[in-house]
């Protein structure tokens, strides 16, 4: 079993902090993993572009070779695109509707979210949005996880559990909230597959 | 490497060097902050607050880090010095002449390469200057092997005296994996060097150190020979492809293995000096040579000579695989004739591109602002600057400055470029790049009063690599400057805040129609910086 997986998002987004949430569930599962980062200078609001392997079987490569990803998961509609490359011919789009617009050239959103609805396994996620709803803005990425969760080679069980653990010390609050964007990503998902 | 595994933790490759010097029972850790290699001494740093040790701390630059390092070799105790390529520049000066002395503790310097210029302004390979000091190299092709090799490190710098480099790049220093870990094993005792003259590089002394130097190349080499980080598998019979891969590059070798009809001859290389009789193994088992290595040409070159060629080598100096930028599965692939899996393409789909940019309200954008406005009326005008977030200032909607060199050349090339007589001119330098190497052109242009405007962009942090504190603090800048000798009328230390604006601007403008040297220190706390006190202050509070 391989599975790999682009993460693609804009610095500041917590692209990392998605990446390593999957990775730590694979771990728990005796998975391999390797997961490759951004850092130092396009970190500062450009696009930022991880790469997380998943197997069951040693990795050699850090990096991702083309047409060969399971899934690309994004924070953001326009950075959802930019590695196409990467994704197999059945593999899975999901991506954040929410626009970081920090450039001048920013596509028309309507279009650009046509785009993406063409691409064949696409999966849009209002995630901020569901986010605020579950409780807080700052769980988006939990809201991705979820929608992900679907596909990954992880048990939603070992998920959850690895979300419980992680913000036990900030809280049951945190807990819950957590917990609550994550199924509601999920629920996004079923939904958007048989939209 | 008999040693039992207690621990399994998930380590970026840095942080696998760093934990690997940590069991080497390194004494102090030194470093510059610079991408990709930062987080080396950052993890030694978090692991100092857990565990009261070892010592650890930032420098002014990787020339006085690993000075320090010397001298805890000196004392017969170990140290690591981490930097990033370009760094091994700085340091150039005290790296070939430890080469000369008599190391005693162990010396081992990180040097993480950053092929592809992912946050660099070059792409140089840290193993030609291996070559040049004549020293010893080991190049980890993941995060177990860094971990491990960096202990190795050490033990080959006390067995041959010598300081040894374990070369990274970006792709590993920044990839995550499980690392098994041991048992650390504990300091050395203090104890001087023995030989005093060992050290001291008088001619007559250093003419005997070198030729000493030269004596070991023949166990270096045979070292080499041995090491299992050198590993030669020849396919049955002859093969009519054998590779040579060296680092990261034998990953993306395995990756295309699989689809590949007949497993070639390959030699692996993680060990330097190049395993001379090992390559020549593999050459002579093989019709045709791929070699494929990160960054610059090193074995290719070496290998290909100027003499003819028993065989036909394909790599980089052919340009079957490309000569400049980082390797990746799919360069490999092609090169070993394999298709590259095409992925899935949207017709008429043109993005366009997100390049790094200053965060919203940063501090620099407001003294670029005032320095645009101060430098308006001027029919032309020369603005060099300097290596740090600022440098993004060269681009829109900022396009305010026309140079980025290496660390402190802002300060130099204005005092050059006024001595060739232009007028204005305006150098803009970051508060930790001054620190770094601007002082000393500073001093330079003190010296002679060059007719030039110094800015100093003071953010009171390493900013681009995750706001690391200067070695300085801030405030102590006005005392060092004007201890230079700067006239005191022209110093000025003005609030880098939006507000301040048509304030700034017309002491700026002033400062440049000053007929001689002007400083100007344009203060605002980094807003990374900032959020990261507020969040720290919570905690403690």
């Amino acid at each position: 079993m391989k599975f790999d997986i682009v993460l693609a998002g804009v610095g500041g987004q917590g692209v990392l902090s998605l990446s390593s949430i999957i990775a730590s569930g694979a771990m728990k599962e005796g998975l391999f993993v390797k997961q490759s980062e951004v850092h130092g200078m396009a970190q500062r609001g450009g696009a930022v572009l991880a790469n997380l392997r998943l197997s069951d079987k040693p990795i050699a490569s850090d990096l991702i070779p083309k047409g060969s990803a399971a899934m690309i998961l994004s924070m953001e509609p326009l950075e959802s695109l930019r590695y196409l490359s990467f994704l197999r011919p059945d593999g899975a789009l999901i991506t954040s509707t929410t626009p970081v617009v920090n450039i001048p050239d920013y596509p028309n959103l309507e279009e650009l979210l046509a785009k993406i609805r063409n691409v064949p396994g696409s999966i849009l996620v209002d995630s901020d949005h569901i986010a605020k709803v579950a409780g807080s803005a700052r769980a988006a990425n939990m809201v991705m996880v979820g929608a992900a969760s679907h596909l990954l080679p992880v048990k939603v069980d070992t998920m959850e559990h690895y979300i419980e653990g992680t913000f036990k010390k900030k809280g049951e609050q945190v807990v819950a909230v957590n917990l609550k964007a994550f199924r509601a990503g999920r629920e996004v998902f079923t939904k958007e597959r048989h939209a | 490497m008999a040693q039992q595994v207690l621990a399994q933790e998930v380590l970026l490759g840095d942080e696998a060097v760093a934990l690997g010097a940590i069991h080497a029972g390194i004494t102090a850790a030194y470093a510059y902050p610079g991408t990709p290699a930062t987080e080396i001494l950052e993890y030694i740093l978090r692991y100092k607050d857990l565990h009261g040790k070892p010592h650890a701390s930032w420098c002014a630059n990787e020339k006085t880090a690993l000075e320090g390092a010397l001298g805890v070799s000196f004392a017969g105790r170990r140290a690591l010095v981490a930097m990033k390529h370009v760094g091994l520049n700085v340091a150039a000066d005290p790296f070939i002449n430890s080469a000369i002395v008599s190391i005693h503790g162990g010396v081992v310097l990180a040097v993480a390469d950053d092929p592809g210029m992912h946050s660099s302004q070059n792409e140089q390979d840290t193993r030609y200057f291996v070559d040049f000091a004549r020293v010893m190299c080991l190049e980890p092709a993941n995060q177990q092997e860094a971990y491990h090799m960096t202990m190795e490190a050490f033990d080959i710098s006390e067995r041959f005296d010598i300081p040894v480099v374990v070369r990274m790049v970006t792709r590993l220093a920044h990839s995550r994996a499980v690392v098994e870990t041991g048992e650390g094993r504990p300091e050395n005792p203090i104890s001087k060097v023995p030989v005093p003259s060992s050290w001291i590089l008088l001619p007559s002394n250093a003419r005997r150190q070198w030729r000493a130097l030269l004596d070991r190349q023949g166990s270096m080499l045979e070292y080499s020979e041995n090491s299992p980080h050198n590993v030669l598998t020849l396919a049955k019979g002859r093969s009519r492809l054998g590779v040579i891969t060296t680092g990261i590059a034998r990953n993306y070798y395995m990756e295309a293995l699989e689809d590949l009809a007949e497993k070639p001859s390959h030699l692996h290389i993680g060990a330097y000096p190049l395993p001379v009789k090992k390559i020549r193994a593999l050459v002579d088992a093989s019709d045709r040579v791929l070699i494929l290595e990160e960054g610059y040409p090193y074995l290719e070159r070496t290998l290909r000579g100027i003499m003819p060629l028993p065989v036909e080598i394909l790599g980089k100096v052919d340009r079957h695989v490309p000569v400049d930028g980082e390797l990746n599965p799919d360069i490999v692939r092609k090169a070993l004739g394999l298709e590259s899996r095409e992925g899935i393409t949207v017709a008429g789909l043109t993005l366009p591109g997100r390049p790094p940019q200053l965060c919203q309200g940063c501090p620099h954008g407001d003294a670029y602002g005032a320095i645009k406005k101060a430098l308006a009326g001027f029919t032309d005008k020369i603005v060099t600057s300097d290596i740090g977030c600022y440098t993004l200032g060269a681009l829109p909607p900022y396009s305010a400055i026309e140079s980025c060199v290496c660390m402190g050349a802002s300060v130099g090339m204005a005092k050059g470029a006024a001595e060739a007589g232009f007028y204005p001119v305006v150098a803009v330098i970051g508060d930790s790049t001054f620190l770094h190497s601007g002082v000393t052109p500073l001093m330079d242009a003190v010296s002679a009063n060059a007719n030039m405007t110094l800015i100093i962009l003071d953010n009171e942090t390493v900013a681009m690599t995750g706001t690391q504190p200067t070695v300085l603090p801030s405030s102590r800048l006005q005392t060092l400057i004007l201890g230079l000798g700067l006239d005191p009328d022209h110093f000025h230390i003005i609030d880098a805040h939006p507000k301040k604006a048509e304030e700034n601007t017309q002491i700026i403008r002033r400062e440049i129609e000053h007929k001689g040297l002007s400083v100007i220190v344009a203060v605002r706390t980094c807003l990374e910086e900032a959020r990261k006190k507020k969040k720290e202050g919570k905690v403690q509070g």
